[in-house]
Protein backbone atom coordinates (compact mmCIF):
# COMPACT_ATOMS: atom_id res chain seq x y z
CA UNK A 1 0.00 0.00 0.00
CA UNK A 2 1.54 3.44 -0.95
CA UNK A 3 0.22 6.64 -0.72
CA UNK A 4 0.59 7.30 -4.38
CA UNK A 5 -2.37 8.85 -5.59
CA UNK A 6 -4.28 8.89 -2.56
CA UNK A 7 -5.57 12.14 -3.11
CA UNK A 8 -6.86 11.10 -6.18
CA UNK A 9 -9.07 8.50 -4.31
CA UNK A 10 -12.24 10.01 -4.56
CA UNK A 11 -12.54 10.26 -8.01
CA UNK A 12 -11.71 6.96 -8.51
CA UNK A 13 -13.61 5.52 -6.65
CA UNK A 14 -14.05 1.97 -8.54
CA UNK A 15 -16.34 -1.48 -7.45
CA UNK A 16 -12.71 -3.09 -5.87
CA UNK A 17 -13.93 -0.33 -3.04
CA UNK A 18 -16.19 -3.22 -1.06
CA UNK A 19 -16.66 -1.09 2.06
CA UNK A 20 -18.47 1.83 0.75
CA UNK A 21 -20.70 -0.49 -1.43
CA UNK A 22 -23.32 -0.63 1.45
CA UNK A 23 -24.09 3.14 1.90
CA UNK A 24 -24.38 4.05 -1.77
CA UNK A 25 -26.82 6.96 -2.62
CA UNK A 26 -25.86 6.96 -6.70
CA UNK A 27 -24.85 3.80 -8.53
CA UNK A 28 -23.56 5.18 -11.99
CA UNK A 29 -23.16 2.16 -14.85
CA UNK A 30 -20.86 3.71 -17.23
CA UNK A 31 -18.12 2.08 -19.26
CA UNK A 32 -16.43 4.99 -20.52
CA UNK A 33 -13.48 5.96 -18.23
CA UNK A 34 -14.03 9.71 -19.39
CA UNK A 35 -17.48 9.96 -18.63
CA UNK A 36 -16.82 8.29 -15.46
CA UNK A 37 -14.24 11.01 -14.35
CA UNK A 38 -16.59 13.73 -15.73
CA UNK A 39 -19.46 12.61 -13.67
CA UNK A 40 -17.41 12.42 -10.70
CA UNK A 41 -16.37 15.61 -10.74
CA UNK A 42 -19.53 16.97 -11.60
CA UNK A 43 -20.77 15.21 -8.38
CA UNK A 44 -18.35 16.24 -5.92
CA UNK A 45 -19.02 20.23 -6.81
CA UNK A 46 -22.54 19.15 -5.11
CA UNK A 47 -20.42 16.85 -2.68
CA UNK A 48 -22.54 13.68 -3.62
CA UNK A 49 -19.20 12.14 -4.74
CA UNK A 50 -18.24 10.17 -1.44
CA UNK A 51 -21.43 8.30 -1.67
CA UNK A 52 -21.29 7.20 -5.52
CA UNK A 53 -20.35 3.79 -6.69
CA UNK A 54 -19.03 2.79 -10.18
CA UNK A 55 -19.81 -0.24 -12.45
CA UNK A 56 -18.56 -0.93 -15.56
CA UNK A 57 -20.63 -3.02 -17.14
CA UNK A 58 -24.53 -4.33 -17.04
CA UNK A 59 -23.39 -7.65 -15.49
CA UNK A 60 -21.57 -5.84 -12.75
CA UNK A 61 -24.71 -3.45 -11.93
CA UNK A 62 -27.02 -6.50 -11.78
CA UNK A 63 -24.32 -8.11 -9.37
CA UNK A 64 -24.19 -4.92 -7.39
CA UNK A 65 -28.34 -3.98 -7.49
CA UNK A 66 -29.01 -7.97 -6.31
CA UNK A 67 -26.25 -8.57 -4.48
CA UNK A 68 -24.68 -11.22 -6.15
CA UNK A 69 -21.13 -13.13 -7.14
CA UNK A 70 -18.43 -10.15 -6.05
CA UNK A 71 -21.09 -8.19 -3.92
CA UNK A 72 -22.90 -11.19 -2.68
CA UNK A 73 -22.46 -9.72 1.16
CA UNK A 74 -24.10 -6.59 0.40
CA UNK A 75 -28.10 -6.18 1.37
CA UNK A 76 -30.50 -5.88 -1.77
CA UNK A 77 -32.72 -3.85 0.72
CA UNK A 78 -29.96 -1.18 0.88
CA UNK A 79 -31.08 0.56 -2.35
CA UNK A 80 -29.11 3.97 -3.73
CA UNK A 81 -31.55 7.07 -4.06
CA UNK A 82 -30.71 6.78 -8.05
CA UNK A 83 -29.20 4.69 -10.70
CA UNK A 84 -27.72 6.47 -13.44
CA UNK A 85 -27.60 3.74 -16.47
CA UNK A 86 -25.64 4.14 -19.70
CA UNK A 87 -27.62 2.19 -22.88
CA UNK A 88 -24.38 1.10 -24.31
CA UNK A 89 -22.82 -1.56 -22.41
CA UNK A 90 -20.69 -4.37 -22.32
CA UNK A 91 -21.84 -7.63 -21.18
CA UNK A 92 -25.77 -6.57 -20.61
CA UNK A 93 -26.89 -3.78 -22.10
CA UNK A 94 -28.91 -0.97 -19.87
CA UNK A 95 -32.37 -1.77 -21.39
CA UNK A 96 -31.84 -5.45 -19.85
CA UNK A 97 -30.76 -3.95 -16.90
CA UNK A 98 -33.84 -1.73 -16.31
CA UNK A 99 -36.28 -4.59 -17.64
CA UNK A 100 -34.73 -6.82 -14.39
CA UNK A 101 -34.65 -3.84 -11.78
CA UNK A 102 -38.28 -2.66 -13.05
CA UNK A 103 -39.77 -6.35 -12.75
CA UNK A 104 -38.47 -7.26 -9.06
CA UNK A 105 -40.60 -6.42 -6.93
CA UNK A 106 -37.85 -5.91 -4.13
CA UNK A 107 -36.03 -2.67 -7.33
CA UNK A 108 -38.68 -1.62 -9.26
CA UNK A 109 -39.14 1.59 -6.59
CA UNK A 110 -35.39 2.43 -7.10
CA UNK A 111 -35.42 5.80 -9.64
CA UNK A 112 -33.34 4.48 -12.87
CA UNK A 113 -32.86 7.50 -15.12
CA UNK A 114 -30.79 6.79 -18.07
CA UNK A 115 -27.96 8.78 -18.86
CA UNK A 116 -27.04 8.20 -23.11
CA UNK A 117 -25.55 9.01 -26.39
CA UNK A 118 -28.46 7.91 -27.95
CA UNK A 119 -31.28 10.48 -29.22
CA UNK A 120 -33.00 7.81 -30.81
CA UNK A 121 -36.75 8.06 -30.17
CA UNK A 122 -37.51 4.45 -30.34
CA UNK A 123 -34.56 4.02 -27.21
CA UNK A 124 -36.75 6.76 -25.42
CA UNK A 125 -39.90 5.31 -26.03
CA UNK A 126 -38.70 1.49 -24.84
CA UNK A 127 -37.40 2.87 -21.77
CA UNK A 128 -40.21 4.27 -20.93
CA UNK A 129 -42.45 1.50 -21.07
CA UNK A 130 -40.10 -0.13 -18.94
CA UNK A 131 -40.80 2.35 -16.96
CA UNK A 132 -37.41 4.55 -16.71
CA UNK A 133 -38.14 7.37 -14.16
CA UNK A 134 -36.12 9.82 -16.02
CA UNK A 135 -34.50 9.71 -19.58
CA UNK A 136 -31.03 12.47 -20.11
CA UNK A 137 -29.26 12.73 -23.43
CA UNK A 138 -25.23 13.24 -22.60
CA UNK A 139 -24.26 16.42 -23.64
CA UNK A 140 -21.78 16.40 -26.06
CA UNK A 141 -20.22 19.79 -24.62
CA UNK A 142 -17.99 19.49 -22.11
CA UNK A 143 -19.35 22.29 -19.81
CA UNK A 144 -22.51 21.71 -20.72
CA UNK A 145 -22.22 17.95 -19.85
CA UNK A 146 -20.59 18.78 -15.93
CA UNK A 147 -23.66 21.43 -15.59
CA UNK A 148 -26.10 18.39 -16.49
CA UNK A 149 -24.63 15.89 -14.16
CA UNK A 150 -24.72 18.59 -11.10
CA UNK A 151 -28.29 19.21 -11.68
CA UNK A 152 -29.25 15.68 -11.98
CA UNK A 153 -27.28 14.99 -8.77
CA UNK A 154 -29.18 17.72 -6.51
CA UNK A 155 -32.49 16.51 -8.49
CA UNK A 156 -32.33 12.64 -7.51
CA UNK A 157 -29.79 13.19 -4.69
CA UNK A 158 -31.06 15.92 -2.33
CA UNK A 159 -35.10 16.75 -4.34
CA UNK A 160 -36.64 13.75 -5.19
CA UNK A 161 -37.74 11.30 -2.30
CA UNK A 162 -37.77 7.53 -2.25
CA UNK A 163 -40.18 5.17 -0.73
CA UNK A 164 -37.35 3.91 1.75
CA UNK B 1 -58.15 25.63 -38.68
CA UNK B 2 -55.30 26.84 -35.66
CA UNK B 3 -53.03 24.22 -34.48
CA UNK B 4 -53.99 23.64 -31.07
CA UNK B 5 -51.05 25.13 -28.64
CA UNK B 6 -48.29 23.09 -27.39
CA UNK B 7 -48.29 22.51 -23.50
CA UNK B 8 -45.19 21.62 -21.64
CA UNK B 9 -46.54 21.46 -17.93
CA UNK B 10 -50.05 20.22 -16.70
CA UNK B 11 -50.28 21.55 -13.20
CA UNK B 12 -52.43 19.91 -11.16
CA UNK B 13 -53.34 21.67 -8.24
CA UNK B 14 -56.57 23.30 -6.65
CA UNK B 15 -54.69 25.37 -3.71
CA UNK B 16 -54.97 28.57 -5.84
CA UNK B 17 -51.80 30.24 -3.71
CA UNK B 18 -50.09 27.27 -4.31
CA UNK B 19 -51.21 27.72 -7.89
CA UNK B 20 -50.40 31.13 -8.40
CA UNK B 21 -46.87 30.78 -6.69
CA UNK B 22 -45.74 27.75 -9.07
CA UNK B 23 -47.00 29.83 -12.07
CA UNK B 24 -45.14 32.71 -10.65
CA UNK B 25 -42.08 30.57 -9.94
CA UNK B 26 -42.43 29.18 -13.41
CA UNK B 27 -42.26 33.14 -15.11
CA UNK B 28 -39.16 34.01 -13.12
CA UNK B 29 -37.64 31.03 -15.64
CA UNK B 30 -36.11 31.67 -19.04
CA UNK B 31 -38.01 28.53 -19.97
CA UNK B 32 -41.43 30.57 -21.29
CA UNK B 33 -43.21 26.98 -20.04
CA UNK B 34 -46.75 26.56 -21.28
CA UNK B 35 -48.95 25.93 -18.46
CA UNK B 36 -52.24 24.16 -18.50
CA UNK B 37 -53.95 24.29 -14.89
CA UNK B 38 -56.33 21.85 -13.70
CA UNK B 39 -58.07 22.29 -10.59
CA UNK B 40 -59.16 18.80 -9.76
CA UNK B 41 -58.85 15.09 -10.78
CA UNK B 42 -61.46 15.42 -13.08
CA UNK B 43 -60.43 18.30 -14.27
CA UNK B 44 -56.69 16.49 -14.61
CA UNK B 45 -58.07 13.39 -16.60
CA UNK B 46 -60.38 15.14 -18.82
CA UNK B 47 -57.87 17.28 -20.17
CA UNK B 48 -55.46 14.62 -20.86
CA UNK B 49 -58.10 11.55 -22.27
CA UNK B 50 -59.17 14.75 -24.70
CA UNK B 51 -57.61 15.11 -27.92
CA UNK B 52 -55.93 17.86 -26.63
CA UNK B 53 -52.40 18.03 -26.76
CA UNK B 54 -50.28 15.77 -24.11
CA UNK B 55 -47.92 18.06 -21.76
CA UNK B 56 -43.84 16.74 -21.73
CA UNK B 57 -44.91 16.28 -18.13
CA UNK B 58 -47.70 16.59 -15.24
CA UNK B 59 -47.19 18.15 -12.05
CA UNK B 60 -49.86 16.37 -9.54
CA UNK B 61 -51.17 17.23 -6.48
CA UNK B 62 -52.03 14.49 -4.17
CA UNK B 63 -54.95 15.83 -2.33
CA UNK B 64 -57.34 16.88 -4.89
CA UNK B 65 -61.86 17.42 -5.20
CA UNK B 66 -63.28 14.97 -7.21
CA UNK B 67 -60.51 12.48 -8.08
CA UNK B 68 -57.62 12.58 -6.10
CA UNK B 69 -53.75 12.42 -7.39
CA UNK B 70 -52.89 8.81 -6.83
CA UNK B 71 -56.20 7.57 -8.78
CA UNK B 72 -55.03 10.40 -11.46
CA UNK B 73 -51.63 8.83 -11.47
CA UNK B 74 -53.38 5.57 -11.66
CA UNK B 75 -55.76 6.38 -15.00
CA UNK B 76 -52.38 7.86 -16.77
CA UNK B 77 -50.76 4.99 -16.41
CA UNK B 78 -53.38 2.37 -17.17
CA UNK B 79 -53.77 3.94 -21.10
CA UNK B 80 -51.69 3.51 -23.24
CA UNK B 81 -52.11 6.97 -24.84
CA UNK B 82 -50.83 8.71 -21.57
CA UNK B 83 -48.80 5.89 -19.95
CA UNK B 84 -45.08 7.45 -20.75
CA UNK B 85 -45.80 10.70 -20.36
CA UNK B 86 -43.56 11.45 -17.03
CA UNK B 87 -45.22 12.47 -13.61
CA UNK B 88 -44.29 14.59 -10.92
CA UNK B 89 -46.07 13.98 -7.65
CA UNK B 90 -45.72 17.82 -6.05
CA UNK B 91 -47.56 17.31 -2.84
CA UNK B 92 -47.26 18.70 1.17
CA UNK B 93 -47.50 14.79 1.88
CA UNK B 94 -44.51 12.90 3.27
CA UNK B 95 -46.48 9.93 4.54
CA UNK B 96 -44.42 6.83 3.84
CA UNK B 97 -48.10 5.29 2.77
CA UNK B 98 -48.34 7.71 -0.41
CA UNK B 99 -44.63 8.17 -1.44
CA UNK B 100 -45.20 3.83 -1.69
CA UNK B 101 -48.10 3.91 -3.42
CA UNK B 102 -47.28 6.66 -5.54
CA UNK B 103 -43.88 4.20 -7.00
CA UNK B 104 -46.36 1.64 -6.94
CA UNK B 105 -48.35 2.87 -9.44
CA UNK B 106 -45.47 3.81 -11.34
CA UNK B 107 -44.88 7.64 -10.98
CA UNK B 108 -41.25 9.17 -12.32
CA UNK B 109 -40.70 11.50 -9.35
CA UNK B 110 -41.88 12.42 -5.42
CA UNK B 111 -41.35 16.20 -4.65
CA UNK B 112 -42.51 17.14 -1.12
CA UNK B 113 -43.60 21.13 -1.20
CA UNK B 114 -41.30 22.83 0.60
CA UNK B 115 -43.00 24.86 3.28
CA UNK B 116 -40.99 27.86 3.08
CA UNK B 117 -41.83 30.72 0.21
CA UNK B 118 -38.50 31.20 -1.25
CA UNK B 119 -37.41 27.42 -1.09
CA UNK B 120 -40.96 26.22 -2.84
CA UNK B 121 -40.00 29.12 -5.72
CA UNK B 122 -36.50 27.27 -6.16
CA UNK B 123 -37.76 23.90 -5.93
CA UNK B 124 -40.43 24.54 -8.64
CA UNK B 125 -37.80 26.17 -11.13
CA UNK B 126 -35.38 23.31 -10.35
CA UNK B 127 -38.34 20.73 -11.19
CA UNK B 128 -39.66 22.80 -14.61
CA UNK B 129 -35.92 23.16 -15.54
CA UNK B 130 -34.89 19.63 -14.76
CA UNK B 131 -38.24 18.14 -16.54
CA UNK B 132 -38.33 20.88 -19.70
CA UNK B 133 -34.62 21.43 -20.06
CA UNK B 134 -32.53 18.08 -19.24
CA UNK B 135 -35.08 14.86 -19.20
CA UNK B 136 -36.77 13.82 -22.64
CA UNK B 137 -40.33 12.95 -22.59
CA UNK B 138 -41.62 9.87 -25.05
CA UNK B 139 -43.62 12.80 -27.67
Amino acid sequence: MTALGAHRAPLQRESATMTTAEDVEILLVEDNPNDVELTLRALQKQNLASKVFVVKDGAEALDFIFAAGAFANRKVEHLPKVILLDLKLPKVDGIEVLRRIKSDDRTKHTPVVMLTSSQEERDVLNTYNLGVNSYIVKPVDFSHFVHAVSELGVYWGILNKVPY
Amino acid sequence: MTEPEAVDILLVEDNPNDAELTQRALKKTSLAARVEIARDGAEALEYLFSRRPKPRVIFLDLKLPKIDGVEVLRRVRNDDNTRSIPVVVLTSSQEERDITECYKLGVNSYVVKPVEFDKFYKAVSDLATYWLILNKSPL
